[in-house]
C-alpha cells in the first residue's frame, strides 16, 4: 500500500474513534424522556450517507450504476427529510406547565 | 488539495460540529427542538457541500429528482403517522438508510470496476465488504422489525429447526464471500452475492426475537444504519460519513443498553435467547382469584384519594387512551389531588414512546417521572392506577427468584395503599408470567379495554 494512502487511512481511524467517544459522551445523559425523539433525530443524522450518494452518482459510465446511484439517493432523502421533520413533530409535542398557563 | 477544496473541507467539518451539537441539545427537553433543526442545518450544509465536491454535469437532473421524490415521501411519512406507530417509522426510516449504504457501496464498486487496472486497497476491501452485510442486515433486519410492530408478521418469536446453525452457516459463508474479494476486488456479480446473502441473514436474525423485545431491536437497527454509514463513509473517503456514523453507531449502542438494563437482559440473551416462547410453558397453572371493580368502584377510591400515580403501559397505547387519561387526570386536579405518571423506560414499543404518546396528549413532562424518581413515592401514594402495563409492575421481579423477570428493576407500585388495574382481559403480559400483583387484597382490577374503562371512571367520578 503506498505510503499516502496509509497517512490518510490513519487519519481517518483517528477521526472515528475520537468521534465514537464524542458520540459516548454526548449521549450517556439524556433523559428517558427524549429517547425516541433522540433516536429519530440520530436516526435523521445516518442519512448522512446521501452525501455517499451523491457523490457516487457522478462518473458513472454503466446506466445500472447511474440508476442504482439515483436509487441511493432517493432513499437516503427520505431518511434525512423524513427523519428530521418527524423528530420535530415530536418535540413540538412536549409542553411544560408554564406554558399551558400561559395560554 | 486546491483551495476550494480546502474550503469544502472546512465547511464539512462544520457540518460535523453541527451534528455533534444538534445531538448533544436533544438531551435537554427545552433545546431539544434547536437541537434538531441545527442537526438539519449541518445536513444541509453537507449536501450543498457534496455538490459543489462532486461537480455534477449531465448527473444534475437525475440528482434533483431523486433529491424531490425522496423529500415528498419524508415529508408525507413524517406528517401522517400516528404517533403510537412511531417505532415502525423510525424502523423504516433505518432500514432505508441501511439500503442506500449498500447501495453506496455497490456503486463504488462499480465505479472502480470501470477502470479494471485499478489498486484497491484491503481497507476498501474490507469496508466494502462490512458496509454491504452491515446495510443489507440492517435493510431486511428494519422490514421485519416493522412487519411485526405492524402485525404482519407474528410478534411472537419465530424459531424452526436448525435455525441458529443455518444462521451460523451463513455467517461463515460471508467471511468467505470477504476471502474471495481479496482475490478479485471488483468483482461485482461477487458483491452482489454478499448482499443478497447479507439480507438474508438480516431477517433470519430479526425473526426469531420476540414483540416485547421491539426497542431493543430497535435501538440496535438504528446503531447498525449507523455502523453502515460509518463504513461507507471509508468506501467513498469521506471523514463526514464517518463522523456521523460513528455518533450514531455510538448513540445506538447507549440506548440499546439502556434498554437491555431496564429488561434485565443481556443483549445476546435478546438476540438469541428467543424469550417469551420458553417461559409460556412455565405458567402457574393456580390462578388466584381477582377482585373486580366496576368503573364506579375505582371512581370513589379516586374520589377520597389526595395522591395519585397513574403507571401507563402498551394497553394504553393499543387502545390509544392517552387523551382519556388526560382528561380523567384533569378531573382529579380540579378537586385538589396531587397526579403524576410513573414511565418505564421499557413502557411502549421503542425507547421512550410512552413520554412521546403522553406529550401528544397535552400532558406537561414535569409529571412524567422516571422509574429512579417515582419509585420512593409509591409509599406516600393513595392510589396507584395501572393502565395497560403487567411486567413492568410485577413484584416478583423483586422477590421472587425463579421467575423470569426477576433483577429487572420495575414500579413499586404494589407499595400504594391500593392499587386500581386496567386490563383488556384475563392473560399475562409479554413474558407470560403471572402479576401476584393483581391479586393484592388492595388491588382491583377494571376489565375492558383501557379507553373505555377511562372514560366510565371519569363518568362515574362527575356524578359523585
Amino acid at each position: 500500500m503506498p505510503a499516502d494512502s496509509l497517512s490518510s487511512l490513519s487519519v481517518a481511524i483517528y477521526v472515528l474513534v475520537l468521534a465514537v467517544f464524542v458520540g459516548f459522551e454526548i449521549i450517556a445523559k439524556v433523559p428517558t424522556m427524549l429517547h425516541t425523539p433522540l433516536m429519530s433525530g440520530s436516526n435523521a443524522i445516518s442519512g448522512i450517507i446521501i452525501v455517499g450518494a451523491i457523490a457516487v452518482s457522478v462518473g458513472q459510465d454503466g446506466m445500472l450504476g447511474q440508476y442504482l446511484a439515483y436509487g441511493a439517493v432517493f432513499l437516503a432523502t427520505i431518511n434525512v427529510v423524513g427523519g428530521f421533520l418527524v423528530t420535530d413533530r415530536m418535540l413540538g409535542m412536549f409542553k411544560t406547565k408554564s406554558k399551558k398557563v400561559g395560554k | 488539495m486546491s483551495a476550494l477544496q480546502f474550503i469544502v473541507e472546512m465547511m464539512l467539518l462544520l457540518a460535523s460540529v453541527g451534528f455533534i451539537i444538534g445531538l448533544r441539545m436533544l438531551g435537554s427537553p427545552t433545546s431539544a427542538r434547536m437541537g434538531n433543526a441545527i442537526g438539519a442545518l449541518g445536513m444541509l450544509v453537507a449536501v450543498i457541500m457534496s455538490f459543489v465536491l462532486a461537480r455534477p454535469s449531465s448527473e444534475y437532473a437525475g440528482l434533483l429528482v431523486a433529491i424531490l421524490l425522496g423529500s415528498l415521501v419524508g415529508i408525507y411519512a413524517a406528517r401522517k403517522v400516528e404517533m403510537t406507530a412511531m417505532p415502525q417509522l423510525v424502523a423504516a426510516f433505518n432500514g432505508v438508510g441501511g439500503a442506500a449504504s449498500v447501495l453506496v457501496a455497490v456503486c463504488e464498486m462499480m465505479r472502480l470496476a470501470q477502470s479494471p487496472s485499478l489498486e484497491v486497497s484491503p481497507i476498501f476491501i474490507c469496508t466494502a465488504w462490512f458496509s454491504a452485510v452491515v446495510g443489507a442486515v440492517t435493510f431486511t433486519g428494519s422490514m421485519c422489525a416493522y412487519g411485526k410492530l405492524e402485525g404482519w408478521i407474528s410478534s411472537r418469536a419465530v424459531l424452526f429447526c436448525g435455525q441458529r446453525i443455518v444462521s451460523g452457516l451463513i455467517f461463515l459463508s460471508l467471511l468467505a464471500g470477504l476471502l474471495l474479494m481479496f482475490q478479485e476486488p471488483l468483482n461485482t456479480n461477487l458483491f452482489w452475492t454478499i448482499t443478497i446473502v447479507s439480507a438474508i441473514f438480516g431477517v433470519l436474525l430479526v425473526l426469531p426475537i420476540g414483540g416485547a423485545d421491539m426497542p431493543v431491536v430497535i435501538s440496535l437497527l438504528n446503531s447498525y444504519s449507523g455502523l453502515a454509514a460509518m463504513a461507507a463513509g471509508f468506501v467513498v473517503d469521506s471523514k463526514l460519513l464517518i463522523i456521523a456514523g460513528a455518533l450514531v453507531g455510538a448513540s445506538g449502542i447507549i440506548l440499546t443498553r439502556l434498554m437491555c438494563t431496564a429488561m434485565n437482559r443481556s443483549l445476546m440473551n435478546v438476540v438469541f435467547g428467543a424469550f417469551g416462547s420458553s417461559v409460556i410453558a412455565q405458567q402457574n397453572a393456580d390462578e388466584k382469584p381477582l377482585r373486580e371493580f366496576t368503573s364506579m368502584d375505582a371512581a370513589m377510591l379516586l374520589h377520597d384519594a389526595s395522591r395519585v400515580i397513574f403507571v401507563p403501559g402498551y394497553g394504553l397505547a393499543v387502545s390509544q387512551a392517552q387523551h382519556n387519561i388526560r382528561d380523567l387526570a384533569n378531573a382529579l386536579k380540579e378537586s385538589g389531588v396531587d397526579i403524576r405518571y410513573a414511565v418505564h423506560p421499557v413502557a411502549g414499543r421503542m425507547p421512550g414512546h410512552m413520554n412521546v404518546l403522553l406529550a401528544e396528549a397535552d400532558i406537561p413532562y414535569e409529571e412524567l417521572k422516571d422509574l429512579e424518581e417515582v419509585n420512593g413515592e409509591f409509599e406516600n401514594t393513595d392510589v396507584a392506577v395501572i393502565i395497560g402495563a403487567n411486567d413492568v409492575v410485577n413484584p416478583s421481579a423483586r422477590s421472587d427468584k425463579s421467575s423470569p423477570l426477576y433483577g429487572m428493576p420495575i414500579l413499586n407500585a404494589d407499595k400504594a395503599r391500593s392499587v386500581i388495574v386496567l386490563k383488556r382481559g384475563r392473560g399475562t403480559g409479554f413474558a407470560g408470567v403471572e402479576n401476584p400483583l393483581f391479586s393484592l387484597e388492595r388491588s382491583g382490577v377494571v376489565f375492558g379495554d383501557a379507553k373505555k374503562s377511562l372514560s366510565a371512571i371519569l363518568n362515574d367520578l362527575k356524578h359523585l
